[in-house]
């Protein structure tokens, strides 16, 4: 062994005890207004992100693409774990999640959610575990972000039915995000254009909350940010005060 | 806490020989002819007499013991044939292997009739203990046996409930409750020699209350211990062991102890050393493990079992002494544990291959190893992938398959916008609509109001009238109109109606969510 290589092995050795966690590769959205306002230029794998919608099934629906679009981007197998099927799998191959990545886990409750996404989670190679729970402890995540942190896996928890108002406990997720439809662009004939959606960046460790409206997801898993608002960031800073 | 089946064959003699008849071609049939009465004969002292009769010849008068002759004379049409006593024995082995391999590690004969499971832990794997009988029988009456089930906390209830209460699905004796299901049984039900229960009888003795409640000095003087060993056994006084089988041509390995064991670390151990043991086994005949049952046989006579499965067959020894382990404290060692048995009761064609154990490393993930660990914690049937399958109905445009099966890279169809949140069943909503073929204005759906903006559709799906059994959508003319719709917050569902809103033999018009859109 050379010896910069020693050392390189002893300086990730001391950033695993010390629980900073190995750095790992953050896939970045392509849209810098997003990219440049997460620690790493996107998100990082080998880390606990959070996602919710609300009790309103039309944003759970949107959670649910917003994070197969990410996942669609990866590479390697995913792990879905559910309490139960609700998920229609067509919608995920729409926006570029193939079939034939994604292993689902019906776990039947959230403890055992936690369980099967902790299990997912030791196994490197895989390019994310998602679990969809109710509610779930700080501790639950601290657990996850720590399996994640060692084996280089993406973890996405999915919080089902999360109220805006209910404040979330602290965990030890790295980013938090809370996805809801937002009315599209209305193309004046009787058909609809491109959804789109509010994603809010509700907290991420190192940077600030923000929040977008976006276009959803094509087929390959990309979201974009609506032309007409391009040029307008300060709508999208309205919208946060009203919520 | 325990639980053992006790499955009763009450015409195994006869069933099995309809069975092996109904295989032949009708010449070689020895003029046998499947619908008609069935019996077996016996010699006994120069005459022969009826061993085994089915239900057709029960309910013509006819009952073993009798001679075949006054048998022929009250049913001219009994056929007869020579009992195989040892064939019966022989097949009720192979039906006790072959439910070993399904339901339980725990599988014995109960020669003449019946057969043991005991599937004490081994419910997960069909979620619940009633799927698992409900699975069972289904499996067992379906091959043309006719079968009593019963399932209670010891051996000799469940032998004695299968026996005596005639149900035509399986009988659950709850945790506990032994004593009052046996309490009305006749004295027989304890599976004492006839002698015995002639003498019981003669004495006024009838029903097992009756005996639970006599002072046991005097009886056990004239009857012996037997007589209240069975009835602890029953009632779950005293523990009845199941000596369980297990085949003999698959690869096993055994470990007796010079002093009992009983930390986790060591059972880990053993288990690690058996597992070696089995493994090379396996290479010699080129097979891999789907199944592995690991014993442990307690001073006391008892013996526990694990089991675990894999989804692809293998040969990694430390990928199955890790799943085995992971179930070690479901053992209970008591005064210690003095021998264990590896067995593998199902194994799968695995080809040799080049450095056999490392083949995973630096090759992408070891799914098979994850997708084990997670299916011997959640029971294999929690795990699943999805795959297309043509359908015009939506909701049976999935199919879903094993998690380890082939990539077949079939998607579904880019065009179609599909909800990504379904509703298992469409729901009924209120709907404001203008027009026939317009979407609906405004809609009320769990007395939430829906003010619709914008709408796309219809997207009109026919009814698949040709399958048999489709729910009511499916029924010949009946139509259903898909709108995608969105509300003034941006919310995307998918709404349809029943019928094509003209012509009301399509459908009744009525209109449903069934999803929600990103």
């Amino acid at each position: 062994m050379r010896q910069s290589a020693v050392l390189e092995d002893l300086r990730a050795r001391i950033a695993r005890i010390e629980g900073v966690g190995v750095r790992h590769d953050a896939l970045p959205f392509g849209i810098d207004e997003l990219d440049q306002r997460l620690p790493g230029g996107g998100i990082a794998a080998g880390a606990l992100h959070e996602m919710a919608g609300s009790p309103d099934l039309a944003d759970d629906a949107s959670a649910t693409v917003f994070l197969a679009g990410i996942l669609a981007r990866m590479k390697g197998p995913v792990f879905w774990c559910l309490r139960w099927r609700d998920l229609f799998e067509p919608a995920l191959h729409l926006a570029g999640l193939h079939a034939d990545r994604v292993i689902y886990v019906e776990a039947g409750n959230d403890t055992n959610v936690l369980l099967a996404m902790e299990e997912c989670l030791r196994h490197a190679g895989i390019a994310g575990v998602v679990g969809e729970v109710g509610k779930y402890s700080t501790t639950a995540s601290k657990r996850l972000q720590l399996a994640a942190e060692s084996s280089g896996v993406a973890a996405f928890v999915f919080r089902r039915a999360a109220k805006a108002e209910q404040v979330a406990e602290g965990t030890a997720a790295v980013t938090r995000w809370r996805v809801t439809a937002a009315p599209s662009e209305d193309l004046g004939i009787p058909s609809l254009g491109r959804p789109r959606w509010r994603v809010d960046l509700e907290r991420v460790r190192g940077g600030n909350p923000h929040a977008w409206i976006v276009e959803a997801c094509d087929a390959t898993g990309r979201i974009a940010l609506p032309a007409a608002l391009v040029d307008r960031p300060a709508a999208a800073e309205d919208r946060k005060i009203v919520a | 806490m325990r639980r053992v089946v006790s499955l009763f064959l009450p015409h195994w003699s006869t069933d099995r020989l309809r069975r092996k008849i109904a295989k032949l071609s009708p010449d070689r049939r020895d003029g046998l002819i499947l619908d008609r009465p069935l019996a077996t004969a016996i010699p006994d002292h120069g005459r022969r007499i009826i061993a085994a009769l089915d239900a057709d010849a029960r309910a013509l008068g006819i009952r073993a013991g009798m001679t075949v002759t006054k048998a022929r004379s009250l049913a001219p049409e009994l056929q007869v044939v020579d009992a195989e006593p040892d064939n019966d024995l022989q097949g009720l082995r192979d039906l006790a292997l072959w439910a070993g391999r399904r339901y339980s590690p725990f599988v014995s004969p109960d020669a003449p009739d019946g057969i043991w499971l005991d599937v004490t832990g081994c419910a997960g794997l069909f979620g619940t203990e009633k799927a698992l009988l409900k699975d069972l029988h289904r499996r067992i009456a379906g091959s043309g046996l006719s079968l009593q089930i019963a399932v209670a906390d010891t051996a000799g209830c469940a032998h004695a409930v299968a026996r005596h209460v005639p149900a035509g699905r399986p009988v659950t004796i709850e945790p506990g409750a032994q004593r009052s299901a046996i309490s009305i049984l006749p004295i027989s039900a304890l599976r004492l020699p006839m002698s015995d229960v002639e003498g019981l009888r003669r004495l006024g003795f009838e029903r097992i209350e009756q005996l639970i409640g006599t002072p046991r000095a005097p009886l056990a003087k004239r009857f012996g211990r037997e007589l209240h060993r069975r009835l602890d056994q029953a009632l779950g006084l005293l523990h009845e062991p199941i000596e369980p089988i297990f085949p003999e041509h698959l690869p096993q390995a055994r470990r007796g102890f010079m002093e009992p064991i009983a930390t986790a670390e060591a059972f880990a151990q053993v288990i690690s050393d058996l597992v070696e043991d089995v493994v090379g086994q396996l290479a010699c005949i080129g097979k891999g493990a789907r199944r592995l049952d690991c014993y442990f046989h307690r001073v006391d006579g008892n013996t526990q079992a694990i089991r675990v499965g894999t989804a692809v067959a293998s040969r990694d020894a430390s990928h199955l002494a890790k799943l085995l382990s992971s179930k070690i404290e479901t053992i209970e060692p008591g005064l210690g544990i003095e021998a264990m048995t590896l067995v593998t009761p199902l194994a799968d064609v695995l080809a040799p291959r080049q450095g056999e154990g490392l083949e995973n490393r630096g090759r992408g993930p070891d799914l098979g190893a994850l997708v084990d660990a997670l299916a011997n914690r959640f029971g294999a049937r929690s795990l699943h992938r999805a795959r297309p399958q043509p359908s015009v109905m939506p909701e049976r445009s999935v199919v879903i398959s094993r998690a380890l099966t082939k990539e077949s890279g079939a998607g579904w169809d880019d065009d179609l916008p599909r909800p990504a949140r379904m509703l298992d069943r469409p729901e009924p909503i209120d709907v404001i609509a203008l027009l026939p073929d317009d979407a609906p204005r405004l809609f009320v759906w769990r007395r939430k109001r829906y003010r619709v903006t914008q709408g796309d559709g219809p997207e009109r799906l026919h009814g698949e009238w040709w399958r048999e059994s489709g729910d009511e959508a499916d029924k010949a003319l009946i139509v259903r109109d898909y709108y995608q719709v969105e509300t003034e917050t941006g919310g995307r569902y998918w709404l349809f109606r029943l019928g094509d809103g003209v012509n009301p033999a399509t459908g009744t018009m009525r209109w449903f969510i069934h999803g929600a859109f990103a």
